[in-house]
């Protein structure tokens, strides 16, 4: 590739039919309320981790829905288990949980 | 030949013209109900269960056509008004049976049409099998002829709505909430299969919708994905592959569906023609511009006509027949002040 | 035709004159398919009778520089009164485009004439204070290919072979790409509009080939300009004409039909690229797949000799497809002048063939 001096560049397209649902299933499975978000963010506003490190709750249930769980792996190593992110969604998603099935899921 | 004289004609035989024809007999008023087609209930007889509660919409046909019945009101089925002028305060109304009708005021319930989608050539419809629109889906359930076993359906939601490029700048109003409603009938349908819906935003507005929404998330686990379809494609499996952009997670994202349901929005029905001398002015989403949006929502720029129901733009079937019972207030009041 | 776009196609039937053509050149054409320009000048003056004129002093339109930001478009506005006025000398009122990039952008200088007359007024001034110029707005401006596609019956009526395998006398699956400026700007001045433009896939029918559509056919083919110009921006630019070849693959497709100069260089060069980059081919074997002009597809079935089409000049080599159609040729004058005298031959890439 050098030959040429520059190389295919990878998609960033979500290819949702090629997703890893594993983790997605287990915790739709475990914790329903997950099914609940709708991305408005406080959790991710009011995270202790996110203000300093790439740590977006509400992107993580995106991700976990988009079959995208290396994303979730590197992001909630983070995590500080706080909970305030459980304290402040409108929806009532149990996100202490959900954090603890990641971890779970990824042997963390 | 003879002229057929009333004091309140209604032109358009749905919810709207229904209601308030019940309203008006009520109150003394001597109506007659003009339908252009065989028989009552205009837009409302294409859906097979309502919102926000799944209750058939034949129930609400039904019961205001009995109410119709049960006075003795008047009704003119396949009758399409061709022709309105003013007559010294009145109005002369002529129709495609060849009858001519004299009334003090006219009522106007004329109701919508859906976009027709085939003007969103990338959404593939007229020209892929399985892309449909709203309308049709809910014959499909009606008579139970979906005929497909889905492994993946997603609905489009603002088809026809909010879209600079059809010329349609106006909000539709029912079509989120329909499409809540249709993915969980859905997905009572097809247990195994996932039902996606694309929207813009979610205008869950009214009493119920965002309880039924919250309802789809959690017991039905429909799918909510906020990005507007860009393209639909066919692959050489036939399946239908889907162009978005998934606006929350930032990125794009191809899926492929076996079917593709396009929530059709609502424009203005065509009105009868008018004489030169009667003008009723429109809004810019083509519906008609009541007097005051507030506070006489049902006068129109004419004196003597009335709108009422979606004739003055897109409503559920709850606020036509509200505003449908609060036209033929104003009907009385002006018949009163004669 | 294609029975899934009848529906679509039928709203965009734009018109086309009928005769009497300005031809403006391509700038990159006549480097990288030198012959096709030739062979539609053959086409409609020797099987059609049409009158073409051309004239020495027409220049680039500067589309490629106006992309890059370069060229103001001032200066794009006042180069094309100036082909207008060429155009007006030689008493002609319709105009010939033979490039995408420039049929985009007088259909863009039009647009803005029509709808911001001070711009026309200030072109004109600018074109005469330059060089005492004046011109005529053209009655009628069209693509070559549209102009091809015009007269597709009278071409299919004096071809002497169809696009099928010669074979099986199966039609031959032919994959259509669009240059974006063709119809993405303004869908009322492609014949089919956008989504699905009829252009390319009017003339496959009539010829006798099946057109396939895929799920990245209106994908752009990646050139964009100023992503191509700096090399290291290429990976870009060919990562589109890969996604593209991707989602062809599954259909097979005997040869891909461009009506625009970038698309065609690019979707036939950069399989060169790929295949050194990943060693990954598409089509049979290690042969990629031909990227045909629609002159070139034309000239064909027109029993025009392949070697005068120009399609030695290609980077996939054309000669599968030739003995796939049936069509004879002498290897041994592929790289010969016109004289029949040999020139050198050209490197053999690493794999694909």
């Amino acid at each position: 590739m050098s030959k040429f001096g520059f190389k295919l560049t990878p998609s960033g397209t979500i290819n949702y039919d090629q997703g890893d649902f594993r983790l997605a299933e287990f915790i739709d499975q475990h914790e329903p309320s997950s099914r609940l978000c709708i991305s408005c963010g406080a959790c991710s506003a009011t995270c202790t981790g996110g203000a300093f490190a790439k740590l977006e709750m509400h992107k993580i249930h995106l991700f976990i829905k988009r079959g995208m769980s290396d994303n979730v792996k590197t992001q909630i190593q983070n995590c500080m288990y706080c909970g305030k992110c459980q304290l402040v969604c409108p929806r009532g998603v149990n996100n202490r949980n959900v954090i603890r099935l990641i971890l779970t899921h990824f042997k963390i | 030949m003879t002229t057929l004289k009333y004091q309140t004609v209604i032109i358009g035989g749905g919810v709207a013209g229904m209601a308030a024809a019940t309203e008006l007999h009520k109150s003394g008023s001597k109506v007659v109900l003009i339908e252009g087609n065989k028989k009552l209930g205009g837009q409302v007889n294409n859906w097979y269960k309502v919102f926000p509660n799944f209750r058939p919409a034949s129930e609400i046909v039904n019961s205001l056509s009995t109410n119709l019945l049960k006075d003795k009101i008047p009704v003119l089925l396949e009758t399409s008004i061709t022709h309105i002028e003013s007559n010294s305060g009145n109005y002369i109304l002529k129709s495609n049976q060849g009858q001519v009708i004299e009334a003090e005021t006219v009522l106007l319930a004329t109701g919508f049409n859906t976009f027709d989608p085939s003007g969103k050539e990338e959404y593939g419809y007229g020209i892929y099998p399985n892309v449909l629109t709203s309308v049709e889906l809910e014959q499909r359930l009606k008579t139970n002829t979906n005929g497909i076993s889905p492994k993946r359906i997603a609905l489009v939601h603002c088809v026809g709505s909010r879209d600079e490029k059809v010329n349609r700048l106006h909000c539709s109003k029912v079509c989120c909430v329909s499409a809540v409603k249709q993915a969980i009938e859905l997905k009572e349908f097809y247990p195994n299969a996932e039902i996606i819906c694309l929207y813009m935003d979610l205008r869950m507005y009214d009493n119920g919708f965002e309880e039924l929404y919250r309802d789809a998330q959690l017991q039905h686990n429909i799918k909510f994905i906020r990005g507007r379809l860009s393209e639909c494609a066919l692959n050489i499996e036939k399946d239908l592959v889907l162009k978005i952009q998934d606006t929350l997670a930032g990125l794009p994202m191809k899926l492929t569906v076996d079917q593709l349901i396009l929530m059709v929005g609502k424009e203005a029905h065509q009105l009868p023609q008018f004489d030169e001398s009667i003008i009723i002015e429109k809004a810019s989403h083509g519906f008609i511009k009541p007097a005051d949006s507030h506070l006489n929502p049902n006068t129109t720029s004419q004196p003597g006509i009335f709108c009422c129901g979606t004739t003055s733009g897109p409503k559920t079937i709850q606020e036509t027949i509200s505003d449908a019972r609060s036209a033929s207030l104003a009907v009385c009041d002006y018949l009163n002040k004669k | 035709m294609n029975d899934i776009e009848k529906n679509v196609w039928r709203k965009y039937q734009k018109n086309i004159a009928d005769d009497n053509y300005f031809f403006v050149r391509s700038c990159i054409r006549q480097n990288f398919f030198p012959a096709s320009e030739q062979a539609f000048l053959k086409i409609m003056r020797n099987v059609l009778g049409k009158n073409v004129i051309e004239d020495p002093k027409h220049t680039t339109c500067a589309g490629i520089g106006y992309h890059s930001d370069v060229v103001t478009f001032d200066t794009l506005q006042t180069i094309m009164g100036r082909h207008f006025s060429l155009m007006t000398e030689a008493g002609i009122k319709n105009v010939a485009i033979s490039c995408v990039t420039s049929f985009g952008l007088y259909s863009e200088v039009l647009e803005t004439w029509k709808h911001f007359p001070k711009e026309l007024e200030k072109t004109r001034d600018y074109l005469y204070k330059a060089t005492g110029r004046t011109f005529e707005i053209p009655e009628n401006i069209a693509h070559c290919s549209d102009i091809i596609y015009k007269f597709r019956n009278e071409i299919a009526q004096k071809a002497t072979r169809k696009l099928v395998n010669a074979e099986t006398g199966e039609p031959l699956s032919i994959v259509d790409h669009i240059g974006c400026h063709y119809s993405k700007i303004f869908p009322e001045y492609g014949e089919g509009g956008a989504e699905f433009p009829q252009v390319l896939t009017g003339m496959v029918s009539a010829w006798g080939g099946n057109s396939v559509d895929y799920p990245e056919r209106r994908h752009c083919c990646g050139f964009g300009f100023r992503q191509y110009l700096v090399q290291a921006n290429r990976g870009y630019s060919v990562s589109n004409t890969y996604k593209k070849l991707v989602s062809m693959e599954p259909y097979k497709p005997d040869f891909i039909v461009s009506n625009c100069p970038g698309c065609t260089m690019f979707m036939d060069k950069w399989q060169y690229t790929i295949s050194e980059m990943e060693h990954k081919t598409f089509g049979d074997g290690n042969q990629g797949v031909p990227v045909l002009t629609y002159e070139e597809m034309a000239g064909l079935i027109l029993g025009y000799n392949p070697w005068d089409l120009g399609l030695q000049m290609h980077q996939v080599s054309v000669e599968p497809l030739l003995k796939k159609m049936g069509i004879p040729y002498d290897e041994s004058l592929k790289f010969a002048d016109k004289n029949g005298h040999k020139s050198s031959v050209p490197f053999q890439p690493s794999y694909i063939l």
